[in-house]
């Protein structure tokens, strides 16, 4: 296997030095992936190399229409209990094996059944596959899903080479084998990832680079020198700050997208008795906080308007935000009203934040508008792994934190407003959301979907026991020798059909 | 002295033990959960208690302890829990980056802060004296991040003479691993020079009022040979504590640098070890650091027999 | 003391004072370090009265502006006067410089002097203590006081002042071990002098001065230590100010707020200079053996 990497590498290298010399792709990370194993990762930074490496059964438009990728075509049975999954042929895996329904479903058993998968849940409603032919799948379950393609469209839906899988075990990671347009060439820790341009990939001719390079590089001023002195051809996650500075650098691209994800106050309603506070009982107190908040001014403050103010778990672009209730203007007075009304006029509570720079603006802008509204907010900073634990334990009144969003709405919803839900932290419990989001995940059809969201979303809009804030704007800079890139809403960086002149 | 540093690194051996039962606890009380922590959005319960047996962590403390003593010895530090790699592994990758960057420092720092706290000692008073403190407490007060970003976006950006940041291993192509290493190791020697510059101008003066300096001078020596053999060679007994414990302060100093140029060593090793509670990878560390630590005041205290004969064996 | 001058306790110190005192205001340089470190000092003490906004006053409308006529150092990223903040700011930083270091020495020093002078088992015991101090990251040991205290200003001194205990333990032992060689202690022992005489009047003035000179710098580590520890959430909490957490914010707006970053540091440098010319005026006119 080794041989056959290096042979291809020196191959490819010969190839092109007779041309060109061989073409490197830079790309400045913000954070260094975990563990490179799609089954077993968890960060948002780890999917961005995925994107290079691992093709998965569909993909999303930048609109997030689901389309082919490994799957060519896909239907559903009438009942919504069987997806049948036609496949790409001739589509073989970095190390020489070949992709087929045998190998699908090896993979959505290893997403089921793999001790340490973090997939579980996404792929929860599968009861089993069924290997039609060479090419074709069936995939049974045990209960209607709306989500599944979305999550195809994701880590549940990337395709390992079973041989490496089952040869490696937990240790895939370590030199994962997918099926992607560049295979894994080396990593050294905090320092950098290495791929290699897969010449037998099926769209090998619209990738344009040997090798790619990531290179995490956390501080977001260093990033950005390292783009401006030519040591790296694009970084993801530009400041919103920078955003005018490179704007005005003529070297420079820009290339932005609002996110799928939010960022919000995630209030303590019924989480422990840290929840008995006229904040956490009185859903009138909080939607004074909210009235109390300009999100527009919060925007232009902290992000220079570069990010989308919001008021509902997706942003104001998505097909799912519920119109009827766009994001409300700032109302000092009504707030005070709504405060007098509930007898809670001058009441003090706690936030606890992230000692992130960034999250640590939010929270005080968000601070000096209350105090405005007389809401007084004390600010108590911690460091990550702290403010996670405190908040899953339910120790914290209000906590400042967001999610980084999914391409189905069922991702930034379900999971954080059921009483059953994963990352229910607040604790909130209404029986008609859990009904109204259940049946939204159940149907496939997009109109009666929508129509369940917008009713929870006018309960939720209510009761507020997360006050949404904004949405990142995914914001890439490039050196402008670099052409064809897309940006994408899920902020991949997808590398087909882009390229570098020299 | 051979049986005095025999004696020390016997004596050695329970204040590791010490130090690694003193981090294991210290860690174990932190608040936050390593697997929670480290599940980020993907918080399945099930799985988080999955990997909590599997790694152990609902175990009593003792015997999580006894048990990672007994696999260290072994020459087992475990795994990392982030990236499933084995500590000793990643400690072996990363000690050579930092003692690069922590040697370039050093001679950054003895370079500039010997010289200019003898010279300063020197002209005690006057205005080179000025000057030379003037300078050293600049490179003490500026903060680390601030003259390392100004570094990057002056050097790098506009100058274009070195890479703004990263990291090439001294085997892979010495000339551009010094080169990379050239700014973090300024940024990281400046103020370690600035506090050797001081000690030295400290123990210079010290002794260049001390009797055997009159008496050195009274014999009619040269000057020079009175400055640099007589009076620096007894001015070096507290600079060569200070160096030493130095050392400590340029690992902490390594965590920011290493932080802001993205240079893959030991101090980003610990910083994000912490932050994500993967204890194997942190106790690994700190073994390591403690046993480096303890090798160096060894070293110091030998130093001082050679440079002191007149402290006797206790 | 009390072994020496059992007789005239009262009598026995003011002269000394005097003289050293005398020593300093001959000092220009010691006297330029008292002023700045004064004035400092001063408007720290101040900040409730003159005349400026609120440091935790926003005004939307001037987001990051350089100095004007309407904030005469400019406004901070969220729109806060950064005069206001630095006054504000200089009572943190002074306070987690100087008391972490009254910290340090209180415990570094005794200790110090302990295992150097009475070797054997005390020396053996610190020395390992000093080790395992040396060798506990300092940011696990931040990290573990916040979760146990809760995270403040008053926290982050203790974290500091604590990691900077084990410097002055060793400086003072060795210090200790150096001047024991010296022929005045055989003599004194000689005469009969007791520990604690040998100690007071031998030993302390002549480890003095490299402590002092170690003092005055840990003042500059200290102040910008608290800048690392309230980017761990351990420091200053938001919104009051310092100027280590200002700094530590600035450091995002390098390039378009280049003047958040200056402020900050050229308090920090001026206090750090004038700590060090006191430091210096100090350790001279403690010189026993200076006339």
């Amino acid at each position: 296997m080794q041989t056959k990497y290096l042979l291809s590498t020196t191959a490819a290298l010969m190839f092109t030095t007779s041309l060109a010399l061989a073409q490197d792709f830079r790309i400045g990370l913000a954070e260094d992936p975990d563990i490179l194993d799609p089954d077993q990762s968890r960060t948002f930074v780890g999917r961005i190399v995925y994107a290079a490496m691992c093709d998965k059964l569909v993909d999303i438009t930048p609109d997030l229409e689901i389309i082919p990728m490994l799957a060519t075509g896909w239907e559903w049975s009438s009942d919504g209990m069987t997806l049948t999954m036609t496949l790409r042929e001739g589509v073989t895996f970095h190390d020489g094996e070949p992709f087929n329904a045998e190998a699908v479903a090896y993979n959505i058993n290893r997403s089921k059944t793999l001790d340490e998968s973090r997939r579980k849940s996404e792929v929860a409603s599968i009861s089993g596959t069924n290997v039609v032919d060479e090419y074709t799948i069936e995939i049974m379950l045990a209960n209607p899903d709306a989500t599944l393609l979305a999550q195809f469209a994701d880590r549940s839906g990337m395709m390992l080479s079973p041989k490496a899988a089952e040869e490696m075990g937990i240790g895939f990671g370590n030199a994962p084998v997918c099926a992607g347009p560049f295979s894994f060439t080396e990593r050294v820790q905090q320092d950098r990832i290495v791929l290699t341009k897969f010449e037998d990939y099926w769209r090998a001719d619209e990738i344009n680079f040997d090798t790619v390079t990531y290179l995490p590089i956390t501080d977001d001023t260093v990033r950005l020198a390292n783009l401006r002195a030519g040591d790296v051809d694009m970084i993801e996650r530009l400041a919103a700050t920078d955003v005018a500075s490179v704007q005005a650098d003529d070297g420079l691209l820009l290339e932005q997208a609002v996110s799928l994800g939010y960022q919000g106050l995630t209030v303590n309603v019924a989480n422990t008795d840290r929840s008995e506070t006229p904040m956490g009982q009185d859903a009138t107190v909080r939607r004074a906080l909210s009235l109390a908040i300009d999100r527009e001014v919060l925007n232009q403050v902290v992000f220079e308007g570069v990010f989308a103010p919001g008021n509902q778990p997706y942003p104001p672009t998505s097909p799912w935000y519920n119109s009827d209730f766009p994001v409300p203007a700032r109302d000092v007075e009504a707030a005070k009203a709504l405060l007098a009304d509930a007898g809670a006029e001058g009441i003090s509570v706690e936030v606890q934040v992230s000692t992130n720079p960034v999250a640590q603006q939010v929270v005080q802008v968000v601070q000096a508008m209350a105090s405005e509204a007389g809401i007084n907010i004390s600010i108590v900073a911690k460091e990550f792994a702290t403010l996670l634990s405190e908040q899953t334990a339910g120790a914290y009144e209000i906590s400042q934190i967001g999610w980084s969003g999914r391409v189905d709405p069922d991702g930034n919803i379900h999971q954080f407003m059921t009483c059953e839900g994963g990352i229910n932290d607040s604790g909130y419990c209404n029986p008609e959301i859990d009904t109204l989001l259940n049946a939204a995940r159940t149907s496939t059809d997009v109109a009666t979907r929508k129509e369940s969201y917008d009713a929870a979303l006018a309960i939720l809009q209510e009761e507020m026991p997360i006050i949404y804030l904004y949405h990142q704007t995914w914001i890439w800079a490039i050196d402008d020798a670099v052409a064809g890139y897309v940006p994408y809403p899920d902020g991949m960086i997808r590398l087909v059909g882009v390229s570098k002149t020299e | 002295m051979l049986l005095f540093i025999g004696r020390r690194l016997l004596v050695a051996i329970p204040t590791v033990i010490l130090i690694s039962i003193f981090v294991f606890f210290l860690q174990k009380l932190l608040p936050g959960d390593p697997v929670l922590a480290l599940a980020g959005e993907d918080r399945n319960p099930e799985i988080l208690e999955y990997l909590r047996e599997k790694y152990r962590l609902n175990d009593p403390l003792y015997v999580q302890y006894f048990q990672w003593i007994g696999n260290a010895l072994r020459g087992d530090l475990g795994i990392s829990l982030r990236t499933q790699q084995p500590v000793l592994e990643l400690i072996g990758e990363k000690l050579p980056v930092t003692l690069q960057l922590a040697v370039m420092a050093l001679v950054f720092a003895m370079v500039i802060g010997i010289p200019a706290g003898v010279i300063s000692a020197y002209y005690k008073g006057t205005w080179i004296d000025w000057v030379a403190n003037v300078i050293a407490l600049s490179g003490l007060s500026v903060p680390n991040f601030w003259l390392g970003i100004m570094m990057i976006l002056l050097v790098s950006v506009n100058l274009g003479w070195l890479p703004a940041s990263g990291y090439r291993p001294f085997s892979d192509d010495p000339l551009q691993s010094i080169r990379t290493m050239l700014m973090p190791a300024f940024v990281l020697g400046t103020a370690i020079a600035a506090t050797l510059m001081r000690h030295t101008r400290s123990a210079m003066l010290s002794v260049l009022q001390s009797d055997y300096v009159r008496t050195a001078r009274a014999k009619g020596l040269r000057e020079k040979v009175v400055v640099l053999r007589h009076a620096l060679k007894n001015a070096l007994v507290p600079v060569v504590t200070v160096i030493t414990l130095l050392f400590g302060e340029l690992l902490a100093g390594a965590v920011l640098t290493e932080q802001i140029f993205t240079i893959p060593g030991f101090g980003k090793l610990v910083v994000d070890a912490v932050f994500n509670r993967d204890y194997a990878v942190v106790q690994g560390i700190v073994l390591c650091t403690a046993i480096t630590f303890i090798l160096m005041n060894i070293l110091a205290d030998a130093l001082y027999r050679v440079l002191n004969p007149r402290i006797g064996a206790p | 003391m009390t072994t020496i001058d059992l007789a005239t306790p009262a009598e026995a110190l003011p002269p000394r004072r005097n003289r050293v005192w005398a020593k300093l205001r001959r000092n220009v340089a010691a006297m330029a370090g008292v002023v700045i470190v004064g004035f400092f000092v001063m408007v720290a003490l101040l900040a409730p009265v003159l005349p400026i906004s609120g440091p935790a006053e926003t005004d939307w409308g001037a987001v990051r502006k350089p100095p004007s006529t309407a904030h005469w150092l400019g406004t901070d990223e969220i729109g806060r006067d950064i005069l206001s903040r630095m006054i504000w700011g200089a009572r943190a930083s002074l306070l987690a410089g100087v008391v972490s270091v009254a910290i340090a020495m209180a415990i570094g020093i005794p200790l110090g002097v302990l295992a150097g002078y009475a070797k054997g088992w005390s020396d053996a015991i610190i020395g390992r203590v000093t080790e395992a101090l040396l060798a506990a990251p300092f940011l696990i040991l931040a990290i573990a006081l916040a979760a146990f205290l809760g995270p403040s200003l008053t926290n982050a001194m203790i974290a500091i002042g604590l990691s900077a205990v084990p410097i002055f333990i060793r400086i003072a032992r060795g210090q200790t071990l150096n001047v024991l060689t010296e022929d005045y202690i055989e003599s004194a022992r000689a005469v009969g002098l007791g520990h604690g005489a040998i100690i007071w009047r031998y030993v302390l003035p002549n480890i003095t001065p490299p402590l002092l000179v170690q003092a005055t710098l840990t003042v500059a580590a200290a102040i910008i230590a608290e800048a690392s520890l309230s980017f761990l959430g351990l420091g200053q909490q938001p919104p009051a100010p310092s100027w280590g957490a200002m700094l530590n914010t600035a450091k995002a707006f390098m390039e378009q707020a280049p003047w958040m970053a200056f402020w900050p540091g050229i308090a920090i440098f001026l206090v750090v200079l004038g700590f060090n010319l006191l430091g210096d005026g100090l350790r001279d006119a403690l010189d026993p053996r200076d006339t």
